[in-house]
C-alpha cells in the first residue's frame, strides 16, 4: 500500500514539474515580460537593465528554479490586462468556480448514481428505457448548447431565473459566497444544471453498467438462491461492489467538471477562474494563462491523490499490499 | 446526513434573511454594456466608457447637462480676463468623498496632472500654458495663444484631491501603455454625485449615492446605488435585460430592439450620436508590415485609397448590419459639432468596378493583402462590420486578414502605431470639428495612425486653435475637412445612432455622446 | 474479451440489420457524412469565400417562412451567408477535425499500446506512467490549453491558416492514452496465447507478430473506442470553436456557426443558430448511438 501510494505521489510530482515547465516556458518566452513592462519608447539600455534586474540573463535552470519558487509562494506576476497580481485575481475568482463545481457535483452524483441504480434494477421498465434514451441525448448535447437552451427557456421566455452572473455575494473572509443569498442561489441553478447534465448522464450509464455486471455475478446469484431479500442484495452487496470503479470515475469526472466549468462560465458570464482564463486567452494575457495551467494541474493532482487514498481505504486487497494494476 | 442537511437549510435560511433584507428599499440602478472601463484613473485614458465611469465620481470645473450644454460644476462662474487668460471662481464648501475639503490647490494639481506625459489628455489641454491659484477660491488658466474653445478642454479635466493623490502615490497618471498598476486604477476620490464603492474589473463595479453632494439641492436624484456589470456577449446582454436583471442597457444589440420594445416592459430611446466610425490606412510607412507587398506601400498611392473608399458599400452596412440606425458617412466630422458641413458628408459612390480599375492603374491588378485591426467590444456591431468589409474588399482583390481584439488591446496597439489598416471611432470631447480634425489629421496626434502628412492641413488645424472670428474659423474647418476628405486616408463608414434601453419606471436622459449622467436618473416612486 | 470479440464480430452484420435503431443511426450519420464530403458540389455558395457573400442578401429567413427566398433554403446569416451551405461546409470541418483527431489519437494510442503490451518491462512501465500522467488532466482541458496557446501566440493570418491542424492535434493528443491503455491490456493477453507463442518459436520477428497477429485481434475494441471517440471529438471541436479558440469565423465549423448565431437568438432570426445546433446534436447523437450499439454488440455481457 505504501509503495502504491508513493508511486502515485511520484507521479503527481511529475505532473507538477511538467506543468510548471510548460507554464514557465509560456511565462518567460511567449510572454516577453520586458516589452510588457516597459513603455514603447524605452531605450535599449533601459530594456537591458530591466532584463538584468528581472534575472532574464541567468541560466535556464536558475530562472526555472526562481519561477517555481515564486509559484510555490503564490506569486505569478502581474496580469497584463487587469494590471493586478495574478494570485489576487485567482483568489478572487476561485470561490465562484468551486461553488459552481460543488453544486454541479452534488447534482450530477446524486442524480447519476440514483438513476443509474434505478435503471439497473428496473432493467426492463419503460421508465428505465426512457431515462436511458434521454441520457444518450444528454451525452450528445454539448454543454454550451444546453446552457443557451436553458437561458432561452428559463431566463428569457419564462423569466424565472437569472441568465448571467452570480447574484449577490457575501464575503466571508477572503471567500465570497453566492450560496447564502437568495439571488445567489437563484443564479447558480441554471449554470449548475448545465454543467452537471453531461457528467450526470455519464455517471448514470457507468453506474448502470457496473451494477448490471455485478448483478450478473455468481455470488449475487448465490445470495439470491439463499433467499436474501432483493433490497438487501441490491444495496448491501451489489452497490458496495460497484462503489470502487464508480468512485474512481467520479473522481475523474469531478476534474471534468472543473474543465467544463470554463464553458459554462463563458455562457453564463460566471465570474470564476474559467471565465478569467477565457478572457485571458482573447487578451493574450500570458501570466494568467500560465498561472491557470499550474493551478489546474495542482487541483487535478490533488483530486487524483484523494481518489487513490479512497481506493486504498475501500479495496481490502490494496490495503494488504497486493498491487493489482 | 439528514440532520446535516436540515442544519444546512436552516443556516442558509438564516443567512438569506439577514442578507436580503436591506434597511429600506433602495433604488438600485443595474446597468450593463459590452466593455468595462479601462481604468479608474481619470487622466490615464481618454476613452468613452472610462469617462462614463469617471463622470459619476469626479467632476470638472465646467460640466455638461445631458443635452450637452455647458453648466457650472466645480466652478460657479468664469470670465476671460484677457485673450489668453481665464479666471474661474470655485464652488465653496465642497468636500471630496473622503471628507477632504476641495480647494484651488486641487484644481491646479489636477490640471498639471492632466498635462503630464503619461496623461491621455495632454493633447486636449495642449493649449494651456499655466494654471495658478489666485486664492483658495480662484484659479487662473493662461493659454499659449488665444483659445476659443478652452472651456471644452476644461470640461475634460476631472478634479482629483491633491492630498489623496499624495497619500496614495498617484501624483502622476497611470502609464497605461506601459502596463503600470497604481492605487488609482481601482480607487477614486472625487466630489461627484456617486462614490466608488467596489471596483472589480470585468466583473462588477458598485457606486453608492454621495449624500453630501453639493448638487443634490438642484438635482435631487433618487439613485441610491449603481451596479455595473460588463456583459460581452450580446445575447446574454439582451437575455439579462429581458429577464429583468437590468434597468438600463447602454448598448442593446440593434437586432434585438424590436424584441425589447415589443415586450412592453422597456423603452428604447434613439438619438444621433456625435460620432463617426471609420477605417484608417497607414499611408506613411515605407511598406506595410502585414502585407506581402514589399518595397512599397499600397496605401501611399491615393488611387489605392480612393479605390478602398469606393469598394466599401456604406449603405449596405448601415442598412443591413446597423439596421438603419446609422447614417452613411463621407467625412470623419459628425453632424452636431461646430463646423460640420453636410455637403462634405457624402461617401464616394459604391463602385467595385471603378475601384478595380483604380487598383490596376496603381499597379495592383491582382490586389494585395493586408491586415485589418478591429475591436470586438468597442462599437456596436464592430465585428460583423469588419467581416463585411473583408468581403467587400475581397471583391476588388484586396485580401484582408481580420485581427479582432478586445478594445484594451486594440486601442493601445493603435497608439503604438502597430497597425496598417484599422477601425476606429471618434466622438467629440468638445463638440467642435477642431477636436476631430486635430486628433485625426495632425501628424503628431497619438490617435492618428494614418501617417498622412499635409502641411497646409496641419497649418489650418493649428490656425483654428487661436482664431477668434467664428465665421473665419468655420471657413478654415471647411477647408481642412475638404483637404482631409480628398486625401482619402480614411474610409469614413457611418455616424451611429444611439439606442438606449431602459426599464419602464426608470428614466435615464439620453446623452448624445453616449456617456450617461446617472445624477439625472429618476426612479418612478 | 478476445473470445467474445471473435464471436461477436461474426454475427455483427446480421445483428446490425435486426437493430432498427442502429440502422437509423447509421443511415443518418451516413447521409450527413456524405453530404459533408460532397459539400462543394451540393452547396450553392462557398461560405468560406468572403467575395461570395453579399450583404444585400443578409438575414433572409428560411424559404418556407414569410420573406423567405428559394435560393436560400435555410435562410442566410447577418453577412449574407447561405445557412445551408454554411452547414454543409461546417459539418465537413467538424467531421474532418473530429475524424482526423480520433484517427491521430488512435494511431498513436494503438502504436504505444502494442509496443508497451508486447515489449513489457520498462518500456511498458514508462508508456503507461506517461498515459497515467496525462489522464490526470481532462482531455478537453489539454485541448483547450493547446488551442488557447496557439490562439494567443500566433498572428491572426498564421492562426487562420493553421487553426484546423491545431485543433486536430490538440484533440488527438489529448485522447491517445485511452487507446493506449485498452490496446496494451489486450496485447498483453494476446501475447500469452498459444498462436503467438507458436509464431515466436517459429522465429517470426516481433513487428510481424504484432502487426499480423495481435493488431487484428485488438481492432474491435479500438473500433468501439473510435466510434464513441468520434462523437466526443466532434463535440470537443464545437466546444473549442464556441469558446473562440477553434475555427475562425472565416472558415466556420458548426461550433463557430452556433457562436455567431447565438447573437441572433432573441431577435427573431432563430434560423442562424437553430440549424447549426440541430445539425451538431443530430450528428453527435447518431454517432453516439452507433458507438453504443457497437459496444453492446461486441460486449454481450452488458446486454
Amino acid at each position: 500500500m505504501v509503495r502504491h501510494f508513493l508511486r502515485r505521489l511520484l507521479q503527481a510530482a511529475a505532473v507538477m514539474v511538467l506543468a510548471a515547465a510548460i507554464s514557465f516556458l509560456l511565462f518567460n518566452y511567449v510572454g516577453d515580460p520586458v516589452s510588457n513592462m516597459v513603455g514603447q519608447e524605452a531605450t535599449q539600455e533601459a530594456r537591458e537593465a530591466l532584463r538584468e534586474r528581472l534575472g532574464l540573463n541567468d541560466s535556464f535552470l536558475v530562472q526555472f528554479a526562481r519561477f517555481a519558487g515564486h509559484a510555490v509562494t503564490g506569486d505569478f506576476g502581474i496580469s497584463y490586462r487587469l494590471q493586478r497580481p495574478v494570485a489576487d485575481l485567482i483568489a478572487e475568482r476561485l470561490p465562484a468556480t468551486l461553488e459552481l463545481v460543488f453544486a454541479s457535483a452534488v447534482l450530477a452524483i446524486s442524480l447519476g448514481v440514483g438513476l443509474g441504480i434505478f435503471t439497473a434494477i428496473r432493467r426492463g421498465s419503460w421508465v428505465s428505457r426512457l431515462i436511458l434514451a434521454v441520457s444518450l441525448l444528454g451525452v450528445s448535447l454539448p454543454t454550451f448548447v444546453i446552457g443557451i437552451g436553458l437561458i432561452y427557456i428559463f431566463a428569457v421566455t419564462l423569466g424565472w431565473l437569472p441568465s448571467f452572473g452570480r447574484g449577490d455575494v457575501v464575503h466571508l473572509g477572503w471567500w465570497s459566497s453566492g450560496l447564502v443569498t437568495a439571488s445567489g442561489l437563484k443564479a447558480i441553478i441554471l449554470p449548475a444544471i448545465t454543467l452537471a447534465l453531461f457528467q450526470m448522464t455519464f455517471i448514470l450509464r457507468l453506474v448502470r453498467a457496473e451494477m448490471l455486471e455485478v448483478l450478473g455475478a455468481d455470488y449475487i446469484r448465490t445470495a439470491r438462491a439463499m433467499g436474501l431479500s432483493e433490497a438487501m442484495i441490491n444495496f448491501k452487496y451489489a452497490l458496495k461492489n460497484t462503489a470502487l470503479p464508480v468512485i474512481t470515475i467520479i473522481g475523474l469526472k469531478l476534474g471534468e467538471l472543473i474543465a467544463f466549468s470554463i464553458v459554462t462560465e463563458t455562457v453564463f458570464q460566471w465570474p470564476g477562474m474559467g471565465f478569467l482564463f477565457i478572457q485571458a486567452v482573447s487578451f493574450a494575457d500570458i501570466p494568467i494563462m500560465a498561472a491557470y495551467l499550474l493551478m489546474v494541474a495542482f487541483v487535478f493532482v490533488a483530486i487524483n491523490l484523494a481518489v487513490d487514498l479512497l481506493y486504498v481505504v475501500l479495496d481490502p486487497r490494496l490495503r494488504h499490499g497486493e498491487s493489482s494494476s | 446526513m439528514r440532520i446535516f442537511a436540515q442544519g444546512l437549510i436552516a443556516a442558509v435560511a438564516v443567512l438569506c434573511v439577514t442578507a436580503s433584507v436591506p434597511a429600506k428599499a433602495e433604488n438600485v440602478l443595474r446597468w450593463a454594456s459590452q466593455g468595462d472601463a479601462m481604468t479608474m484613473d481619470p487622466h490615464a485614458q481618454n476613452e468613452g466608457q472610462t469617462r462614463a465611469f469617471a463622470q459619476q465620481v469626479e467632476e470638472p470645473l465646467v460640466s455638461r447637462r445631458p443635452d450637452l450644454t455647458k453648466v457650472p460644476s466645480l466652478a460657479v462662474s468664469w470670465r476671460q480676463v484677457d485673450p489668453k487668460t481665464w479666471e474661474f471662481k470655485l464652488r465653496q464648501g465642497v468636500r471630496f468623498h473622503d471628507g477632504k475639503p476641495f480647494s484651488a490647490d486641487d484644481v491646479v494639481f489636477s490640471f498639471k496632472r492632466a498635462m503630464m506625459p503619461t496623461s491621455d489628455f495632454k493633447e486636449i489641454v495642449g493649449t494651456i500654458a499655466d494654471v495658478v491659484a489666485v486664492d483658495a477660491a480662484t484659479v487662473r488658466i493662461t493659454t499659449k495663444a488665444p483659445d476659443p474653445i478652452l472651456l471644452d478642454a476644461v470640461y475634460n479635466v476631472f478634479i482629483m484631491s491633491k492630498a489623496w493623490a499624495a497619500e496614495h502615490g498617484v501624483n502622476t497618471p497611470q502609464d497605461y501603455g506601459g502596463g503600470q498598476e497604481t492605487y488609482a486604477v481601482r480607487h477614486a476620490n472625487g466630489t461627484g454625485p456617486f462614490i466608488l464603492e467596489t471596483r472589480d474589473p470585468d466583473v462588477r463595479t458598485v457606486m453608492v449615492k454621495n449624500p453630501n453632494w453639493w448638487g443634490l439641492k438642484d438635482n435631487p436624484h433618487n439613485v441610491d446605488r449603481i451596479i455595473y456589470t460588463p456583459v460581452k456577449n450580446p445575447a446574454t446582454r439582451v437575455a439579462a435585460l429581458l429577464s429583468g436583471e437590468l434597468d438600463f442597457l447602454l448598448d442593446p444589440p440593434l437586432q434585438d430592439l424590436a424584441r425589447i420594445e415589443s415586450s412592453g416592459q422597456f423603452q428604447i430611446q434613439r438619438a444621433p450620436a456625435v460620432w463617426t466610425i471609420f477605417l484608417g490606412m497607414n499611408t506613411g510607412s515605407k511598406e506595410l508590415a502585414s502585407s506581402s507587398v514589399k518595397g512599397k506601400n499600397p496605401f501611399a498611392d491615393i488611387r489605392v485609397r480612393k479605390a478602398m473608399n469606393m469598394a466599401v458599400d456604406v449603405n449596405a452596412i448601415t442598412q443591413r448590419i446597423m439596421r438603419g440606425l446609422a447614417q452613411p458617412a463621407g467625412t470623419i466630422v459628425p453632424p452636431g459639432v461646430q463646423g460640420y458641413d453636410k455637403s462634405l458628408d457624402v461617401h464616394l459612390p459604391f463602385d467595385a468596378d471603378g475601384a478595380k480599375k483604380l487598383l490596376v492603374e496603381a499597379g495592383y491588378p491582382n490586389g494585395f493583402d493586408v491586415r485589418l485591426d478591429c475591436p470586438n467590444d468597442r462599437y456596436l456591431n464592430d465585428e460583423p462590420i469588419c467581416q463585411a468589409v473583408v468581403g467587400m474588399l475581397a471583391r476588388i482583390g484586396v485580401k484582408v486578414t481580420l485581427d479582432l481584439k478586445p478594445r484594451t488591446i486594440h486601442l493601445p496597439k493603435l497608439q503604438a502605431k502597430k497597425t496598417d489598416f484599422y477601425m476606429l471611432g471618434w466622438g467629440s470631447d468638445t463638440m467642435d470639428a477642431h477636436n476631430h480634425l486635430s486628433f485625426m489629421a495632425s501628424p503628431t496626434s497619438i490617435w492618428n495612425e494614418t501617417g498622412y502628412v499635409d502641411q497646409k492641413l496641419f497649418d489650418l488645424i493649428n490656425g483654428m486653435e487661436s482664431e477668434i472670428d467664428m465665421a473665419k474659423r468655420d471657413g478654415m474647418i471647411k477647408e481642412a475637412s475638404l483637404r482631409l476628405r480628398e486625401a482619402y486616408s480614411y474610409v469614413p463608414l457611418y455616424h451611429p445612432m444611439l439606442a438606449w434601453a431602459t426599464r419602464k419606471g426608470v428614466t435615464v436622459p439620453m446623452v448624445p455622446d453616449n456617456l450617461p449622467y446617472f445624477s439625472y436618473v429618476r426612479f418612478a416612486p | 474479451m478476445s473470445d467474445n470479440n471473435v464471436i461477436a464480430s461474426r454475427s455483427l452484420g446480421a445483428r446490425f440489420c435486426r437493430s432498427g435503431l442502429a440502422l437509423t443511426a447509421a443511415s443518418i450519420a451516413g447521409i450527413m457524412i456524405l453530404a459533408a464530403i460532397f459539400a462543394p458540389w451540393l452547396a450553392s455558395q462557398n461560405p468560406f469565400d468572403p467575395a461570395a457573400l453579399d450583404l444585400s442578401n443578409s438575414l433572409i429567413p428560411p424559404a418556407w417562412a414569410p420573406g423567405g427566398d428559394a435560393r436560400f433554403l435555410l435562410g442566410t446569416d447577418d453577412q449574407g451567408r447561405d445557412v445551408l451551405s454554411a452547414l454543409l461546409y461546417g459539418s465537413r470541418i467538424s467531421l474532418m477535425v473530429g475524424g482526423a483527431a480520433v484517427l491521430f489519437a488512435a494511431v498513436i494510442g494503438v502504436a504505444v499500446g502494442l509496443v508497451a503490451g508486447y515489449a513489457g518491462g520498462w518500456i511498458d512501465a514508462l508508456a503507461m506512467r506517461l498515459a497515467d500522467v496525462q489522464l490526470t488532466i481532462p482531455a478537453i482541458l489539454i485541448a483547450l490549453m493547446v488551442d488557447a496557446l496557439a490562439h494567443a501566440v500566433l498572428p491572426p493570418a498564421r492562426h487562420e491558416a493553421v487553426a484546423i491542424y491545431v485543433l486536430i492535434f490538440s484533440i488527438g493528443i489529448a485522447d491517445w492514452p485511452q487507446y493506449a491503455r485498452v490496446v496494451r491490456a489486450a496485447t498483453a493477453v494476446q501475447k500469452t496465447l498459444g498462436y503467438v507463442q507458436a509464431a515466436r518459436v517459429m522465429g517470426v520477428r516481433a513487428p510481424a507478430i504484432v502487426l499480423r497477429h495481435i493488431l487484428p485481434n485488438v481492432l474491435s475494441s479500438v473500433l468501439v473506442l473510435v466510434t464513441l471517440g468520434l462523437a466526443l471529438a466532434i463535440i470537443a471541436e464545437a466546444t473549442l470553436s464556441f469558446l473562440g479558440v477553434g475555427m475562425p469565423p472565416t472558415a466556420p465549423s458548426l461550433g463557430t456557426l452556433i457562436r455567431i448565431g447565438n447573437n441572433f437568438l432573441f431577435s427573431g432570426e432563430w434560423w442562424i443558430t437553430l440549424f447549426p445546433a440541430l445539425t451538431l446534436v443530430i450528428l453527435a447523437l447518431a454517432v453516439n448511438m452507433l458507438g453504443d450499439w457497437l459496444r453492446d454488440a461486441l460486449n454481450p455481457k452488458l446486454k
